[in-house]
């Protein structure tokens, strides 16, 4: 009698997956009222909440959301671009290769946070130094994974195809293009999660707007609830990214087995 | 051997020069290879080898695994670099492997049109897959297809191009038996409608006897054997029992005349 029980128990706690986290709002809601929590330490979920409320009214927090976006965006897009035409070239040239992957695998070895106070040093501390970190980190994983997916295409299916005639330009097309665009994907989910990774730590070196501006502020007066509320907004763009990834994936590779079955 | 087999006269174990040359009245061969060789680093491929095929001919090419069937096909759909020597193949030729090939990420009906020139090419992708028997699934993608369905499209995409020269390379080797039957009385019907020569590379004895007006035996790079069928497709069975026999024998295996389970009990057949 007990087994189904118990089975019925783990079924249900499968299906609500969203109780743990509840729980835990839920608690460190009761932790700040009875003053377990202090404010200083961190904000109860409730003066989060109110934050929020105030600072969209006020539009402190979309204008500066809109900031911090804006230098995301426009960081990847010089990087992914970037990494895509890098990418294209050493894929489909070998003269391409010999140049640009070199450089591309000693670009690597560097940690892109330590490039900063060169950035810095050249580019001062506006936006230029933020938005070249970003676009200098999203670069790579565009590149590798498109240069990868290139040189990794069926040659099998090359080679029908090219029995038929078809020309390198049609080749390119409708061959290894298509063929590389799942290790693509694969690219651009790894770039758009660092953007946003760079983009705190780019906005923590100095910015006089966006949210790590309202970070750096919250920090000195020591006001946890603004802190939390951009964790909150950071995690919410990072969310967002890979949900665009997904939706464009889906469009994208539905051919694959998987999402044909769907 | 065998009086009733209708084979050319003297092709016991020696190279045998498959040729029109002597024979005035044979139209100008689409296919047309002198010496052909073909190495890679210190392996020596095709030896010298001399091939014709005719426009419309069926020609079936057997030999071992290894003995360089599918490098000779790939010459001949001009996949590979012949280096300046003497190769006639046609200007239009396709190619139908033993996996489909087919693109996945592009829907049937697209895979058929690949790479085709014109206006009306989706009517004639159309076409072609309804010839095959596929005009339900035109807009399927690839990956949902059955091995004999994939198999089918591949055949319309080679044949919507009307090639000169149709290359088949073991087309048929991953199908159950019972969808190669069906694939082989396809692939004949589609051929007399069409008529493109045809080289099929098959392991299949039987496959070959079926379908072929010529069987080749590939052996170390060259053609140690050439077998001419003129009996009717559907009236085979008086000529396939000592051909088979003797086919096996090229192919290195010791064998009575008699039907395969016959054969398989044979004691030490296989050398
Ligand atoms: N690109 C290559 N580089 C080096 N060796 C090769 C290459 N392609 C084929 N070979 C060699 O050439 C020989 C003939 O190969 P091929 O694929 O033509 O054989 P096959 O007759 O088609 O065999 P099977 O019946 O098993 O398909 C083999 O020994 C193979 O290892
Ligand atoms: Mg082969």
């Amino acid at each position: 009698m007990s087994k189904p029980k118990r089975e019925s128990l783990a079924h249900l706690l499968a299906r609500t997956r969203w109780l743990s986290p509840v729980l835990l709002l839920l608690l460190w809601e009761l932790g700040s009222r009875i003053g377990l929590i202090p404010e200083r330490t961190l904000a109860a979920p409730s003066a989060v909440l109110g934050t929020l409320m105030s600072m969209t009214l006020s539009g402190e927090l979309p204008s500066n959301l809109l900031i911090s976006f804006g230098r995301a965006t426009l960081g990847l897009a010089i990087g992914a671009s970037a990494g895509l035409v890098l990418g294209l070239m050493a894929g489909l040239s070998r003269p391409g290769e010999a140049v640009i992957d070199p450089l591309m695998q000693i670009k690597r070895t560097i940690p892109v946070v330590a490039l900063s106070p060169l950035f810095i040093v050249w580019f001062g501390i506006g936006e230029t130094p933020k938005i070249a970190l970003i676009a200098f980190a999203t670069l790579f994983p565009i590149y590798l994974n498109l240069y990868n997916g290139i040189r990794s295409v069926d040659v099998r299916l090359v080679d029908a195809a090219r029995s038929f005639g078809l020309t390198r330009a049609q080749l390119i097309l409708h061959v290894i293009l298509p063929g590389a665009l799942p290790s693509l994907f694969v690219g651009l989910r790894y770039s758009l999660s660092l953007s946003v990774l760079l983009l705190v730590i780019a906005e923590q070196i100095n910015a006089s707007a966006g949210l790590g501006y309202l970070v750096n502020n919250a920090r000195d007066f020591m006001r946890t609830d603004i802190i939390v509320l951009c964790l909150m907004v950071y995690a919410l763009l990072g969310l967002a990214a890979d949900y665009l990834v997904r939706l464009l994936e889906r469009r994208a590779l539905a051919w694959r087995p998987n999402l044909v079955e769907a | 051997m065998d009086a009733r087999v209708a084979a050319s006269a003297s092709t016991e174990f020696r190279p045998v020069t498959t040729t029109f040359a002597a024979d005035p009245r044979q139209p100008d061969p689409v296919v047309r290879l002198r010496g052909f060789t073909r190495r890679f680093g210190a392996n020596v491929i095709i030896d010298g080898l001399d091939l014709d095929i005719a426009p419309g001919e069926f020609v079936a090419l057997l030999g071992r695994s290894g003995s360089g069937k599918t490098t000779l096909l790939r010459t001949l759909a001009g996949l590979d670099d012949i280096g300046g020597q003497d190769v006639t193949i046609p200007g239009s030729r396709a190619v139908v492997f033993q996996d489909a090939r087919l693109l996945p990420w592009k829907r049937i009906w697209r895979n058929v049109a690949l790479g085709l020139g014109g206006s009306d090419i989706r009517a004639r992708a159309e076409a072609a897959l309804r010839e095959v028997g596929l005009g339900h699934r035109l807009e399927a993608w690839p990956l949902t297809l059955s091995g004999g369905e994939a198999q089918r499209a591949a055949l319309a995409r080679a044949l919507v191009r009307e090639p000169q020269l149709l290359l088949l390379d073991e087309p048929f080797a991953a199908l159950d038996a019972l969808t190669r039957i069906k694939m082989h009385e396809l692939v004949l019907s589609l051929w007399r409608t069409h008529r493109p020569a045809v080289l099929m590379v098959t392991h299949d004895v039987e496959e070959a006897m079926a379908l072929a007006d010529r069987l080749l035996v590939l052996d170390h790079g060259r053609i140690v054997a050439e077998e001419r069928i003129t009996a009717e497709r559907g009236q085979r069975t008086a000529v396939a029992r000592p051909l088979r026999a003797r086919l096996l024998g090229h192919l290195g295996v010791d064998a009575p005349e008699g039907a395969y389970a016959d054969l398989i009990a044979f004691p030490g057949a296989a050398r």
